[in-house]
């Protein structure tokens, strides 16, 4: 027989390799999968016991004050009220989200439209740099010099939100500002040629065309500026002030939810009412992330449909 | 005010708002140097750190830094390149193929801590591997591997599909041309990827604070054998790294010269980062010189 | 452009004495539901070199993708009729596509060298196949550049990269790199449309060189290019095959108008 055909006819090594490749690639992209589910099916199971086992109220849970599980109140009932951290938590969050979009949006604009030059010079490692720099170490600048400057300023401890805040600007800018960089790099550049000239000044076709253009694609670095911060534990730990209470004010010391989950999930037993309620904490914090997700997407589908 | 001077302010502004932005950097770094570099000696880098006296050092969790994240790597670098292989060349695009990118994008922008919760739940507990080196380089697998892969996809993407067809052209499968073609040329995007993760992860804390555990036990660095406890290879000995470390003191630490050592440790972390950033960028450059033959 | 009519064909029958290499029957190619080629039947004789021309989106290069199921790469590609070789049908699911590949090789419209060196380039597919041997693999370099007439500038410097070469080498390395394969048939898709004149003179006589030892199918843009090397000439329209013939026929006496307004240059 044609020995060509008898070859063709037999499965090569070839295919017996791309069988295997291909196996061991399926294998590696399911255990990732497989991660994921895993984390929110543990996560789950131990954060929506508090409300199952403990028979704890999910209203209250979200709209009571105190927190304190392991101590009972009046009526017998544990008092794992997580309005405090939920306030703190959102209120960085906010605080560092809009300070630092100005910031980011001006420096994102200095690199694209006034000075490409200086921007990839200095900014674009500048930026780099930051977004390098661990958040412990932010934690740690945060507590020898945000902190006692704001005591100095203000008076009582420095720690508390404001600090928090300070902390967490600088660590989303450069988040925020690299998304808005690809944002304006993204919109065409006849828009600009078209509105310079139309007799439009640079800052006026900025602000009116290139900005406008660009609003989807800086929405979502803001967002997942706010991801971050949101998520942020370590750094906004050291300088919060970690206490259950709600805030009185910006340089009051308070808690966020990843604060009181660093803070606390090594001292409790777990199953005990206090652990459940930490680990409920910890499936807030899940879902959020999972809502900021929703947003980034939901803002991406707004900008697509309007060009 | 008219239009010409408004673009005159404008520019001046954003001007000041780069110009805040890189002060900002130059005084984080400049603070850490200046209060940390003067604390930084051999003494320092090499001696273990004390819990009540002054004068440790930051020997043991340099080295638990360093080991943890060559494991950590050791993990994900294969997994994370199964799984970009998977997603440049095999996906099709359908539904499961958007079910596994949202499942990577979600893992990707979790929240550390909640990464290292579970972790903590799962491998310390569950798996009784207890606070450990092991359970905290699979921590940071967790943590890593979103960003890996992306960066492997990516890189495999910029490959030109027309190198794939001569491969495929010459009877060798698909997996054999990826492997052999496909990936040495997209070495140099991959390396430079890797080696920025690497910097991620040997920053990281969050996630190894109820993982590799917040304590260093005394090492013996002339014990090799890593079924010993106190070998420096043990991989079931709980090891506190150097951001951990950072975190510990400052949110805990009764040591005198607290601040001094965690200006030291931020120091060399935030050197090493930099090193790491460098690296990236001249193993790239040069990779990727030698690969276009320029 | 006027509209021709696609079942006024002409399809040349071969004598029982040629020898077809392979042939295709009914072939059809679907992208998702788009059809793009609708039916060819042509058969290629051995040792010959046959060229198939026609405008863009003729369907000429899915027709020559699909003869080493080069095809199978794009999503949702469906095929469906038969390509006949060595008795097998290609498409059929007996066939290992990995080794019908070594037999029916591929040079494509822009060069595509492996960032590799230019030793690299030839020996990596018969190293990985499992020719290890220093000698023979020398040996196959050193035949295999010689075909493709680019051994003499580069015997120096096997060793340097194969993106350093010129455009025209590139692609006889990609062509040298081909034939190292040893293949039975040799498709080439419009392998001089990315070159220069010289260079595409080269590349011409290159394939004449080739003809002995390989048939060759080659899709070519330039009508005069299918003149001067091909022995036979296939005209695709419109994801038909409208004429085929001996190439001296087409060019001179075309049975069918659609291929005598191409061929004078009445479209294109």
């Amino acid at each position: 027989m044609d020995p060509i055909r008898a070859a063709m006819l037999k499965r090569s090594r070839s295919a017996k390799r791309e069988r295997r490749g291909k196996l061991i690639s399926l294998v590696c992209i399911s255990l990732i999968v497989l991660v994921v589910a895993a984390i929110f099916f543990f996560v789950a199971s131990r954060g929506l016991a508090t409300f199952f086992d403990n028979k704890v109220n999910l209203w209250a849970f979200l709209s009571q004050s105190v927190w304190s599980p392991a101590v009972n109140d009046a009526h017998g009932n544990p008092q794992v009220g997580a309005l405090p951290m939920i306030v703190g938590s959102f209120g960085v969050t906010f605080l560092s989200a809009i300070v630092a979009t100005p910031f980011a949006v001006g420096a994102a604009i200095f690199m694209t439209e006034i000075s490409p030059r200086l921007g990839a010079k200095i900014l674009q490692p500048v930026i780099e740099l930051l977004v390098g720099i661990p958040s412990v170490v932010y934690g740690f600048i945060g507590l020898s010099v945000v902190v006692p400057a704001i005591r100095h300023a203000f008076g009582g401890t420095g720690f508390g939100i404001l600090a928090g805040t300070f902390v967490l600007f600088v660590m989303i800018l450069p988040t925020v500002t690299s998304m808005t960089v690809d944002a304006l790099h993204a919109v065409p550049r006849y828009y600009r040629e078209a509105s310079l000239a139309l007799g439009a000044t640079r800052w006026q076709t900025i602000s009116r065309v290139v900005l406008r253009a660009a609003l989807p694609g800086i929405l979502t670095g803001v967002v997942f500026g706010m991801a971050r911060a949101f998520g942020e534990a370590l750094a906004v730990q050291m300088v919060i002030g970690n206490a259950a209470l709600l805030p009185h004010n910006l340089i009051s010391p308070a808690s966020t939810l990843t604060s009181v989950l660093t803070a606390g999930i090594g001292n409790t037993v777990m199953g005990s009412l206090e652990n459940n309620a930490l680990w409920s904490l910890a499936l807030l914090l899940l879902l959020m992330s999972l809502a900021f997700n929703l947003v980034i997407r939901w803002i991406g589908k707004k900008g697509e449909m309007k060009r | 005010m008219n239009a010409k001077q408004k673009d005159k302010l404008a520019t001046v502004v954003l001007y000041l708002i780069a110009g805040i932005i890189v002060l900002i950097l130059a005084s984080l770094l400049g603070y850490i140097l200046v209060q940390g570099l003067p604390h930084v000696s051999w003494h320092f880098l090499t001696s273990p750190a004390r819990a009540f006296a002054a004068g440790g050092g930051i020997g043991i969790q340099l080295f638990n830094s360093f080991y943890l994240l060559l494991l950590a790597m050791l993990i994900s670098v294969p997994i994370s390149l199964g799984a970009g292989i998977y997603l440049a060349e095999y996906a099709k695009a359908n539904r499961l193929t958007d079910v596994i990118r949202t499942a990577i994008e979600i893992l990707s922008s979790l929240p550390s801590v909640v990464v290292g919760l579970f972790g903590f739940l799962v491998f310390v507990l569950q798996f009784h591997f207890g606070f450990s080196i092991l359970s905290g380089a699979l921590a940071l697998t967790m943590f890593n591997l979103p960003l890996l892969t992306r960066n492997i996809e990516d890189s495999l993407r910029q490959v030109d599909f027309a190198q794939r067809e001569a491969g495929l052209a010459l009877g060798l499968s698909r997996w054999e041309t990826v492997i052999h073609v496909v990936i040495p040329e997209a070495l140099p995007g991959i390396i430079t990827g890797m080696i920025l993760g690497a910097g991620r992860v040997f920053g990281e804390a969050a996630a190894l604070i109820y993982t590799a555990g917040q304590s260093a036990p005394a090492l013996n660095f002339a014990d090799w054998n890593p079924l010993n406890i106190a070998s420096p290879l043990n991989v079931f000995r709980p090891a506190e790294t150097l951001a951990v470390h950072i975190w510990k003191i400052n949110s805990e630490g009764i040591q005198p010269d607290a601040a001094a050592v965690s200006a030291g440790a931020s120091a060399v972390l935030i050197l090493a980062v930099l090193l790491f950033n460098v690296l990236a960028r001249f193993l790239g450059r040069r990779l990727y010189k030698k690969m276009t033959a320029e | 452009m006027q509209n021709y009519s696609l079942t006024d064909t002409f399809i040349r029958p071969f004598d029982q004495g040629q020898e077809i290499a392979l042939a295709t029957s009914a072939l059809k190619v679907f992208y998702d539901d788009h059809e793009a080629l609708h039916g060819v039947s042509l058969p290629f004789e051995r040792y010959k070199i046959t060229a198939l021309i026609g405008a863009s989106g003729s369907g000429k290069s899915t027709f020559l993708r699909s003869l080493n199921r080069m095809n199978d790469t794009i999503e949702g590609t469906r095929v469906t009729g038969s390509i006949m070789y060595r008795g097998v049908d290609i498409n059929s699911k007996q066939v290992d596509v990995y080794e019908m590949r070594k037999h029916i090789g591929m040079v494509f419209q822009r060069p595509n060298p492996f960032a590799k060196s230019i030793y690299d380039n030839i020996t990596f597919a018969p190293r990985r196949f499992g020719e290890h041997n220093k000698e023979k693999l020398d040996q196959l370099v050193e035949q295999s550049l010689k075909d493709a007439a680019l051994w003499d500038q580069v015997k120096d410097d096997l060793h340097q990269s194969g993106l350093a070469l010129s455009g025209g080498q590139q692609q006889r390395l990609c062509i040298a790199r081909a034939i190292a394969m040893k293949p039975d048939i040799l498709l080439l898709d419009e392998p001089a449309s990315a070159l220069d004149p010289i260079s595409t003179s080269t590349v011409e006589d290159t394939l004449l060189q080739l003809k002995d030892h390989y048939t060759i199918i080659i899709v070519t843009h330039n009508m005069q290019q299918a003149a001067r090397i091909s022995d036979y000439t296939a005209f695709f329209y419109s994801g038909t095959a409208i004429e085929y013939d001996e190439t001296r026929k087409i060019f001179t006496r075309p049975k069918i108008k659609a291929t005598e307004d191409y061929v004078s240059g009445h479209f294109g």
